[in-house]
């Protein structure tokens, strides 16, 4: 089922566009090269030869030099719906995706209260469908209220249209609850999404255990927190035959963990966050909470690269962004006391490519690929650009320079990890589940002759 | 120098001239008349979110030696009681133009960020565990009365380096002053990673008697609840110094407040080795030297903006 058709977002009229000589990419389609992408009715109808599509009534986009790819999918993005609106809402949320380039996303359930009923996720999906700029999933929680302890009605939730379930935000701390949720989940279906940590070693850390946490006296999270419940989680699934996506992996021990689970033959997928890829510990020395204070930590030089291998040699599935809008006053106190998380959606594409495909880190087809990948973990369809696929589209800039929040944010928040910085690379358009979800204001549509 | 945030940012010239500074005010206390006249008109601000003797009343002794007008601002009582984040409570301490703000704070980070919101200089008495740079000073002040130059010393740092503040601005003062810092405890009070801060590490007081300064950490006796260490007579089986443990030609040194019986034995307290008593001397005249050299030393403060007869905005902190 497409996107659309699949999550909730806003009705609205099928996109119409006719994007002009854009150099098109989908490596797993195997589609390379300038073509013209025909899109009619929110569908890809055509990719023809450079200057042979007929508008035909349809929008042209003068986008010779520009990149047309699958847009991208965010499993793991923060709508603080319900309960914290001021934070970040699923209009707001759903704009901030759009604005980056995604054609759909999924929200996890560590509201207040917690998404647990599935009155609570028909409420969601109902507002979506009114607000929603891209196609979004929801998550419910696999405890009752996220207390660790009774099972939410999970055959209910998956009825209501949950596309999963996560206690994200907090480990599952008990084994035993985990393995029947994995058992449960043989009737129910639905992929259980996972933060992983030990909070018994976490204890009161706010940041990586290593020289930087020594040096500013910060109690740090080891790695190890991370690795060994991923490693018993795994095993867990393995041994029930249970579907688990582990969420944003941020240490090397962590991806030796995924690898050998998977070779052991669990079903086990996993992601990595652009700030884990991008950034390490040793940004923490700034002291800065709205930028560098999330959870899990910020690593090592060892465990970016580690994440970076991950990514290339396919251990890890795709890039989500985690995306944690906070209020400036959450982040306007010292580092110990300030919240976790920074958001991410507007960024991601721009920051990994400056930061990992310019310098030639990674290739940008593999970081197009992995940005949309988020979608099958959660068996959702992977967009693409595929002749008779819905319209999931985003359109690039490779060249263009920005300064991240110069312009304001479509998010509610201003916890941007990039928050100042001059990236390169931005996204001009998004069609997100066939509509039109996004424009960049300067960017100005039907100029061709 | 702008603000006195941490002993990582100070240069060996800086530290220096500090103590040298210090050492022209100690000649000062020795006169019957303490109080000279350099910051008169001037305010500055001592702001406590933890409870402290020494440290808040040397700094508050020192401003008023210095001639200003002190306002004295205590987190019990106050209207951080009442739920006033930091930087409200700056805001409203900046509307009296203080010249100064000396800042004692439960979280690292804490003076920085204030450094960033006020006009006034920042002086940071204390954030969290990460500095405690005026101890550090008067530290390095006390030794070098006694040994001339650190250059080429063995100190110990012992005990719970992990949750000290002290033995992290201590570290980076010995070491810039050229002395060598081995730190010392039971591997559960040593942070993971401290080796990269130039330091050696030792679980064991087998080797103290390299040491020429043995400079002592206080055990807060909650730390065996967490399990930190098994129990306070254990800790003190292996890590006490005490006068057999500490060499005659050894110079003691703690920061107060001290924990008779656990980190230190009594007679060690009371030895002739020990500086524990010229340390809080030293603190007056090296906080009044640091009060000079942010408000006086270097000439005029920033003019103020014109036509800026009220309080001034506070800016926020852009990132970088």
């Amino acid at each position: 089922m497409s996107l659309a058709g699949a999550l909730d977002m806003r009705a609205g009229e099928g996109a119409d566009l006719v994007l002009r000589g854009a150099t098109v990419l989908d490596p797993l389609a195997g589609i390379e090269g300038a073509h013209d992408v025909v899109i009619r009715a929110g569908r890809i109808a055509e990719l023809a030869a450079p200057g042979s599509a007929s508008g035909d009534g349809a929008e042209p986009v003068e986008a010779e030099g520009l990149h047309a790819f699958p847009a991208f999918f965010d499993p793991h993005v923060h709508l603080r719906t319900p309960g914290q609106e001021y934070k970040e809402d699923i209009e707001t949320g759903t704009r901030a995706a759009a604005a980056g380039g995604y054609c759909g996303i999924i929200a996890m359930a560590n509201t207040e209260p917690p998404v647990s009923t599935a009155a609570d996720i028909e409420a969601l999906r109902e507002r979506a469908r009114l607000v929603a700029s891209v196609p979004v999933g929801f998550l419910a929680t696999v405890t009752r209220g996220m207390e660790g302890e009774g099972l939410t009605e999970m055959a209910a939730l998956i009825e209501a249209g949950a596309v999963g379930f996560s206690d994200d935000g907090l480990p599952i701390r008990s084994a035993g609850i985990l393995r029947r949720a994995l058992q449960y989940q043989r009737l129910c279906g639905g992929v259980i999404a996972l933060h992983e940590e030990d909070p018994e070693l976490s204890g009161d850390g706010v940041m990586h255990e290593g020289p930087v946490s020594a040096a500013l006296g910060l109690a740090g999270v080891p790695s190890v927190s991370e690795s060994t419940t991923i490693a018993r989680d795994a095993a867990l699934a393995g041994y029930e035959g249970g579907r688990i996506h582990v969420q944003h992996l941020s240490a090397a021990e962590s991806v030796d963990a995924v690898r050998v689970a998977r070779a052991a033959g669990a079903q086990i997928t996993c992601e990595a966050t652009p700030h884990h890829l991008c950034l390490t510990d040793e940004a923490v020395r700034s002291l800065d909470p709205l930028r560098f204070k999330m959870n899990p930590p910020l690593r090592s030089e060892t465990d970016r690269r580690a994440l970076i291998e991950g990514l290339r040699d396919g251990t890890i599935d795709c890039i989500a962004t985690d995306h944690a809008p906070h209020a400036t006053e959450e982040k306007e106190v010292p580092f110990e006391q300030a919240a976790m998380g920074v958001t991410g959606l507007e960024t991601a594409f721009a920051a990994v490519h400056t930061d990992l495909v310019l310098p030639g880190v990674l290739d940008l087809g593999l970081v197009v690929e992995r940005m949309a990948g988020g979608a099958e973990p959660f068996g959702l369809e992977r967009p693409t650009l595929a002749p008779g696929s819905e319209a999931n589209v985003v359109l690039c800039d490779l060249g263009a320079e920005w300064t991240v929040g110069e312009d304001g944010y479509e998010s509610r928040s201003l916890n941007s990890w990039c928050a100042g910085r001059t990236l390169t690379g931005r996204v001009l358009m998004t069609v997100a589940g066939g509509q039109v979800a996004y424009r960049l204001r300067s960017f100005s549509l039907g100029v061709a002759a | 120098m702008r603000h006195l945030l941490t002993i990582e940012q100070l240069s060996r010239a800086e530290i220096e001239a500090i103590l040298d500074r210090a050492e022209s005010f100690a000649e000062v206390g020795r006169r019957d008349i303490k109080k000279v006249p350099i910051l008169r008109g001037r305010t500055v601000v001592s702001l406590f979110y933890e409870a402290s003797t020494r440290t808040s009343s040397s700094f508050e002794l020192a401003a008023k030696r210095l001639s200003a007008d002190l306002v004295s601002v205590r987190a019990a009582g106050s209207s951080v009681d009442k739920g006033e984040s930091l930087k409200d409570t700056v805001a409203t301490l900046s509307a009296y133009d203080p010249a100064a703000i000396v800042i004692r704070h439960p979280h690292a980070g804490a003076a920085q960020l204030v450094a960033e919101w006020a006009e006034a200089a920042v002086v940071n008495a204390g954030d969290g565990k990460h500095e405690h740079p005026s101890q550090a000073l008067l530290d390095v002040f006390t030794l070098r009365r006694r040994l001339d130059s650190l250059e080429g010393k063995q100190i110990w740092i012992v005990g719970d380096v992990l949750h000290s503040r002290v033995a992290r601005s201590n570290l980076s003062a010995f070491r810039a002053m050229g002395a060598e810092v081995t730190v010392c405890g039971p591997p559960t009070l040593i942070p993971r990673g401290i080796e990269a801060l130039g330091c050696k590490v030792a679980h064991s007081l087998e080797r103290l008697g390299e040491a020429d300064v043995v400079y002592v950490l206080r055990l807060q006796r909650e730390r065996m609840k967490e399990s930190f260490v098994p129990s306070i007579r254990e800790y003190a089986v292996h890590f006490q110094i005490d006068s057999r443990r500490l060499g005659p030609r050894q110079l003691l040194m703690h920061p107060g407040p001290v924990n008779r019986g656990v980190e230190l034995s009594g007679e060690a307290i009371d030895s002739p080795q020990s500086l524990i008593a010229e340390q809080v001397a030293s603190g007056l005249v090296v906080r009044m030297a640091i009060l000079y050299e942010l408000l006086a030393a270097s000439g005029e403060r920033p003019a103020p903006a014109a036509g800026d007869g009220a309080a001034r905005p506070i800016p926020i902190g852009q990132p970088a």
